[in-house]
């Protein structure tokens, strides 16, 4: 699992590009739910998909919710914002505005879900594509359900096989008592292939910056 | 005497291209780098800073926090707060220690009215 190892610089620059669409999306959010959403500062970790199921269990015991939206480009792979069972009705309630009665709601969850996920995923995404200069093409959001582990598996992959560049980014909304995360998977051609892009665009700021006023 | 600016970012990356961004506007600037806010003050114990360039998410204490404080101890500091984080209450937690808003990713054109404003400030002061 170390044949992707990103250096230093590296790191930081994929986490600085997460941290400005995440950013981004914790806007657009707010503006959906009408509370601030606030946002640790993102982790990111090259794991396995075991692993990054593991993690997630440590943190989260209950079952899990995730939105999920495919990405294709210079580099493939599956975004999935990611929540507890238990907020998934709240975080539904909160980007309808309270409106809608608890039938209703229970109708319209999948959908807003889908939704929210969409927005911050797509606003991710598309600050990574920009940034990089390279476009993504982005698949409609879907809706699943089960354990860490569960989210993580894919029936194309051997489980010991394709990695996960898990970005760890903590969002809350303390008025509605609402947490996530945020996680990529990819194989092992499309990290190598994001890699070869943060060198590019680390070259391109550090490479003409007049290094010895440093 | 030069202008001296702080930049405070927990991103290397961002850092240098802030202090790009920056050498491009005003080239003959004094840059001091900081990697949290713990290492600004540091910085601001040890020396005389006229401008400062604020991330706001980072680790510890976040950059609207560290504003607060620089703000209680310069008064007319020009203050600037770097973030794709436009939340209403993050803008207007900003306005109420009167720190300015720069958009993530930093470039040239985005800070240019910061720093004109600062200079304008500056010269005021001196």
């Amino acid at each position: 699992m170390t044949a992707v190892e990103l250096t230093e610089l590296e790191q930081d620059a994929l986490t600085e590009v997460v941290n400005i669409g995440v950013s981004r999306a914790a806007a657009s959010l707010r503006k959906m739910v009408g509370y601030q959403v606030l946002l640790s500062v993102p982790a990111v970790e090259i794991v396995t998909r075991e692993k990054a199921g593991a993690l997630l269990g440590e943190r989260e015991s209950s079952d899990l919710v995730a939105v999920r939206q495919s990405f294709s480009g210079a580099f493939s792979g599956r975004a999935m914002l990611i929540f507890p069972q238990e907020n998934s009705l709240e975080l539904a309630r909160a980007v309808t505005g309270d409106e809608l009665s608890d039938d209703d709601l229970a109708d319209m969850e999948e959908e807003a879900l889908a939704e929210t996920g969409n927005v911050i995923l797509n606003s991710c995404l598309a600050t990574m594509a920009n940034m990089l200069k390279r476009p993504l093409a982005m698949s409609i959001p879907t809706v699943t359900r089960g354990s860490g582990a569960a989210l993580f598996h894919d029936d194309q992959l051997p489980d010991d096989e394709g990695l996960v560049l898990f970005l760890y980014i903590n969002f809350s909304i303390r008025q509605r008592d609402l947490r996530g995360y945020i996680a990529m998977l990819m194989d092992m051609p499309s990290l190598h292939a994001l890699k070869a892009l943060l060198a590019e665009f680390i070259e391109q700021i550090v490479g003409d910056s007049d290094a010895g006023q440093h | 005497m030069p202008v001296t600016v702080l930049i405070v970012d927990d991103s290397k990356l961002a850092r240098i291209n802030a202090g790009k961004a920056l050498t491009q506007l005003q080239p003959e600037w004094r840059r001091v780098e900081a990697g949290s806010a713990a290492e600004a003050l540091e910085v601001l114990e040890r020396e005389a800073v006229d401008v400062a360039l604020v991330d706001f998410n980072m680790q510890d204490k976040d950059g609207l926090e560290l504003a607060g404080e620089l703000r209680e101890a310069h008064p007319v500091m020009p203050i600037a707060i770097i973030t794709a984080n436009i939340q209403a209450e993050i803008i207007s937690r900003a306005r109420a220690i009167n720190a300015s808003f720069v958009a993530k990713p930093l470039t040239a054109e985005g800070l240019q009215g910061f720093i004109s404003g600062a200079l304008l400030r500056l010269r005021a002061k001196s």
